[in-house]
Formats: C-alpha cells, structure tokens, sequence
C-alpha cells in the first residue's frame, strides 16, 4: 500500500446565497419529529462514535467524529425549534448557521461519510447517527450545497431515469448483454411476477453480473422482465440529499412496477438501491407499495430453503474467500444470513474478516462518495482499514453483494495494486447452478 | 430565616419545581412533535419492535464486543462515576433520611465511612473524566459550555457533600447549607442543559432498538 495520501481541502465552489442557508436551516428545524428531536438532544459529547468511523480510525482527525458531521444542524435544531429555542434566539446563545460553514460541512457530510450507520450502534446513548446525517444531507441539497458530481447525476436522472448520458441508451446495452452473454433478456414485458432493475455500475463495469442476473432468474423458471422505462437500481436523490428527486426517480420504479403487475421489485447486488427502494420508497410514495422489494441475495436464498434453487459445490481448489458485507444490506437492511446461506449451500471456505457482518467496516465507495472525484485521497486513505482486514483473513477471494463495493475494490486494486480481485456473489451462484432434480 | 433554613426550604422548593416542571417541558415538548408514519413494509412486527426497544434501553449500556478494544476504558470510566454517584446519592444515610421525608419509605444504608471512601473515589473519577475531556481531541471539538458547567455543578455537590460530612473549613450548618444550595443549583441546571440525558437515555436507546429491529437490522 501506498503511504496516506495529504488530505485535500474542499474544492472552492461559487458562493452559497444566504437566503438559501437560511430557508435550508428552517426547513430542517421545521422538518425534525419526535425521533430526530430526542436523537439530537440526547449526545452526551462523549466522542465514542469517532471509534466506530473508519475515516477517524484511518486519519485520527477529530472532524471526522461523526456527530460532529452534524453540528450545524444540531445548532439551527436547537436555535429554530428546540424547547428553548425563543430563550435561544433572544439571548443569542446559538448563531445562525453560516453558508461558509455548509460549504466546509460538505467535506463532512458528503465526502468523509458513507451513510454505512456503524456509528449508529456504537453510541452509548443510541443515537442513529446515521438517519441524523441522511436528514442533513437533504438540508445541504436544499441550500444548494451538495456536491456538484452527486447533484448533476440526481438532477439526470430524475430527468431521463439515467444518472448520465450514454452513447446508447441502456435498454439497448441490456439487450447487447444477453446477446454477449448468450442470456435471455426479458425487456418491456406487459406482465410478470418480477420486476427487475439493474446497477448503472453493473451496465458500465460488470456486464457479466446483469448477464448473471437474468441467467440465474431463467434458471428459476419465473416470470421476470425489465422495464425501459426504469432500468437503473441506484438513486442519485437518496446521495445527494435531493428529496424531490429522490420520489421522482423511486416513482419511476414504482410506477412500471404497477404497470406490470409486479409482485416483487427486485433489488440487484447494489446495497443503496436497496435502502432507497426497500425502507424509503413507501414514504416518498406516501403509501404502501403494492409489492415486495427484495434484495436479490435474499430472494435467491428464499428460493435455496424452499428448495427451487440447488448449488453445485464451488470448485475445492478455488481457495477460501472473504465476504464483503454491503453495509445498507447487511447493518442498515437486515441481510446478513441471507448471502451467508448461499455461501454455505456452494461449500465457499468462507474466512471472516474481524469485523463482519452487522459491524463490517464499510468499502468507503458507498453514500455517492465514489463518485466525488476530490474524495479519492481521503477514500483511500480509509480503505487501508478494510484492505488490512481483507488481507489479515488469509483468504484469496474477496466475494461481496454489492457492484459499489466491488467497483470500490478494484478501483484500490489499481490503486494500490493490491492483488485480490472482487468476485460477485451473484456472479458465483450463477457459475454454481445446479437443475433442480438434477444429481447432487 | 438563615442560610441553612432557606436552602433547604423556598430555596429546595423553588429548584425542585424548575426541575419538574423544566424536565416535564422538555420531554413533552419533543414526545410531542409528530411522529411521520413509515409505510416501508416492516420486517418484524409491533411486539418485536417493543422487545428490542427495551431490550436496547439495557444492552446499550454495555459495547458490542467488536468496539470494546477502542472504547471500553472510556466508557467503564463514564459508567464508574455514575456508580459512584449514584451510590452516594441513593446510599448515603443523611441522603436516605431526607429523601424519605419527601418519598414517605427509606432503605437500608452503606456505612458512613465506605460512602465517603466511594466519594473521594469518585471525585478522582470526576477530574478524571474532565482531564479526558480537555485531552482528548475529539471530545475537546464535541465539547461547550454545557459540558463544562454541568460538570463543575455536579463537582460543586460532591464537594460541599465531603467537606460537610468531614466538618472542613466552616460551621457544619454552613456547611451543610453550601452543600443544599449546590443541590439546588444542580436542580436549577438539571432541565435546561446535558444533565437531561439521564431521562432521554430511554427513548433514545428505545428508538434505536425499535427502529432497527423493523428492518430486522442490529441494534
């Protein structure tokens, strides 16, 4: 590895409008309800929560304890709606909050935070941090603060479903996929049981994990389709804090969802597509969804138990392999067993790595952070901590569920030409599939 | 009416009342706000979010095994000198003799001589605790007048607390009215700053749990 890199300041951006910053600190204060009030109120300033955060632990600098990331946002709480807040205002004892110390703040929130929530089950008093810092984000989109990279994306897809242009449209590259590959591609069908969507990373760097999502959903023989409509899994709303956008770009999932009488959404190896679809949907929709939403892991290891899905043993002399829990599947969405149950069917050798499962430290790609381009020397300087666990397990294979992650460890395979490549889960149980009835 | 009559009487009454009335404020004013509904379909239900909600109010106290190498000597000093105060609060006799004219019961006491060596004890982990916080950088970032005033306000009892039970410097009723009005300073303090987190310790941890247990996630 390479030594730490010296840590860049925020890049300058154009000035930030008062009025902005001042509409966005109400608007917070407005928007925080009981959960978020009693959060807020209750840190004690005991520091604890700095020992959960991998870009403390990498750098040992202060301003990346998490609730600290927050501070500002306590400050406009306290000085807007807090019980004291008139006592507060009129005795001066919180300023209000200044466009200089959002735009510092956005190196906080945005570049040296991955949303991954390990802080949320560290602090003694329970605090989820994490729910804190998201409803902060969408403060700093509204003051017109959020990074350029996250916002230019957002606002593209919620325009046109993609986060970025393409030299053709994805429904095509789908389609050239399945050719590549030799899979079927159901695309546009007027009814199926599943619905399916797709990383744009996935389209962009890992065509063999959509050739092996349709593979594997052939396999299960179950009527699934992608819709043009709404191809793209993540949701540049939910990174950059673009609430509106955030609801237009679910909305457009949800809506071909109805529209084909879907029973499942399904979520593919994307950890953030998975929070913004499975918990954060409804609310943005307003009511419940008329379907399940399931990350793929989960609904292929409901298919293992129930016995339509069978593994062959992975090859014996493939050598053991690590497993990269995605943070919003693992801590923050519940699918933790479920990926380890299909590991076990194909008889990985599974090593875990100290720090795993609920607690596994995050890639540091996650939250929109890969995609800020002044955000690399510090991302990389806290994937040392990770790329050390890896390493420490002796394991030869690093196997995770997520295309953020897996494009956050290559890009550290390039950078620090390290020597393990990441392997998809999805990838491997497509290579493992065995016919139901067939020989053990 | 001297000082020991007034810190004890309109003195006591008065902070007690702010304190009452201050924490009851607080704590509705907030369980008040709305609560927005989550539509997200849950994957645990009402009774398993109640059971991890209070079981979190009590796990929370102890760290998840994976975080005790970095954070267990900070928070078994934290835990220690709550101990140690709350036993000189709730085990002390003088203390279990006036609490009981208000509650109408007392409670067995510890001897006089191991509450006062628990208090010293806990003095040490008082400057302790502020020798940390001035020390260590991020809780020197995290930390305002708050924290520094709420803690020279609990010292401010423990120390009028010794030097009244030792007779040190003074008359033991002027003593003894330092120490009350301390107490009552600490009443006064208690609704408006950090020392409320000795009620919203529960909901927080609570909510934690609750919310967490939903997505069938940690907590």
């Amino acid at each position: 590895m390479s030594a730490p890199a010296a840590i860049p300041a925020p890049a300058a951006a154009a000035p930030v409008p008062a009025a902005s910053v001042a509409g966005a600190m109400q608007g917070f204060a407005r928007e925080v309800g009981a959960l978020s009030a009693f959060r807020m109120e209750s840190c004690i300033h005991c520091g604890i929560c700095a020992e959960s955060c991998h870009y403390y632990i990498a750098t040992e600098d202060p301003q990346y304890t998490p609730i600290w990331k927050i501070e500002p946002f306590k400050q406009a709480y306290k000085r807007e709606s807090s019980t004291f807040a008139p006592v507060i205002r009129a005795l001066g004892l919180k300023r209000k909050v200044s466009a200089a110390q959002l735009e510092h703040w956005q190196h906080l929130l945005f570049d040296s935070c991955n949303l991954c929530g390990r802080c949320s089950l560290i602090c003694p008093m329970g605090i989820d941090i994490a729910a804190l810092i998201e409803q902060a984000r969408h403060a700093m989109f509204d003051a017109g603060v959020a990074p350029s990279e996250l916002y230019e994306k957002a606002r593209c897809q919620g325009r046109s479903g993609q986060p970025e242009a393409s030299a053709e449209p994805y429904a095509d590259r789908l389609l050239a996929i399945g050719r590549q590959f030799g899979v079927p591609i159901s695309l546009d069908l007027a009814e199926a049981e599943v619905m399916l969507c797709v990383p744009r990373t996935d389209i962009e760097h890992y065509p063999s994990a959509v050739a092996a999502l349709a593979r594997v959903m052939e396999h299960l023989g179950v009527s699934c389709t992608f819709r043009s409509d709404a191809l793209v899994a993540e949701n540049y709303g939910y990174f950059s804090g673009g609430q509106d956008l955030q609801r237009a770009i679910s909305r457009r999932l949800i809506d071909q969802a109805v529209a084909c009488r879907a029973r499942v959404l399904l979520v593919p190896e994307c950890g953030h597509a998975y929070t913004a679809l499975r918990w954060e949907a409804a609310d943005l929709y307003g009511k419940a969804l008329p379907f399940e939403v399931r990350a793929v892991s989960e609904y292929l290891a409901d298919a293992l138990a129930a016995g339509r899905l069978r593994l062959r043993p992975v090859d014996a002399d493939g050598g053991s392999m690590t497993f990269q829990d995605p943070c919003q599947l693992g801590r923050k969405g519940g699918v933790t067993h479920a990926p380890r149950a299909l590991m076990k069917a194909m008889h990985v050798d599974v090593k875990e790595m100290d720090n795993h499962g609920d607690f596994a430290f995050c890639c540091g790609g996650g939250g929109g952070v890969i995609d800020i381009a002044r955000a690399a020397p510090l991302r990389h300087r806290t994937l040392e901590v990770k790329l050390r666990e890896i390493d420490a397990t002796g394991a030869r294979h690093l196997l995770t569920s997520c295309s953020d992650c897996r494009h956050t460890f290559d890009d550290a395979r390039r950078h620090f030409e390290w020597d393990k490549s990441p392997r998809s889960l999805l990838e491997l149980v497509a290579a493992q599939l065995q016919a139901v009835g067939g020989p053990p | 009416m001297d000082l020991l009559a007034f810190a004890r009487g309109p003195a006591f009454w008065g902070a007690l009342a702010v304190f009452v009335a201050g924490a009851v404020w607080r704590i509705a004013s907030i369980a008040l706000l709305r609560i927005r509904r989550d539509w997200s379909r849950p994957r645990r239900g009402l009774l398993a979010m109640a059971g991890r909600g209070f079981l979190a109010t009590l796990t929370r106290s102890y760290p998840h095994r994976e975080f005790i190498g970095r954070t267990g000597a900070g928070e078994a000093l934290g835990y220690s000198y709550h101990l140690g105060l709350f036993t000189v609060v709730l085990l002390f006799a003088p203390h279990i003799a006036f609490l009981g004219s208000l509650l109408g019961f007392t409670w067995p006491a510890l001897p006089s001589s191991l509450v006062t060596v628990i208090s010293v004890l806990t003095i040490g982990l008082f400057l302790a605790v502020l020798f940390r916080r001035v020390t260590s950088p991020v809780m020197r970032l995290l930390s305002n007048f708050d924290d520094y005033f709420s803690w020279f306000v609990n010292m401010l009892v423990m120390v009028t607390g010794i030097a009244t039970t030792a007779h040190l410097g003074a008359r033991y009723e002027t003593l003894l009215a330092v120490h009350i009005l301390s107490v009552d300073l600490l009443l006064l303090w208690f609704p408006f700053g950090k020392l409320m987190h000795a009620f919203y310790i529960f909901p927080s941890r609570a909510i934690n749990g609750a919310v967490l247990a939903r997505k069938g996630a940690a907590s």
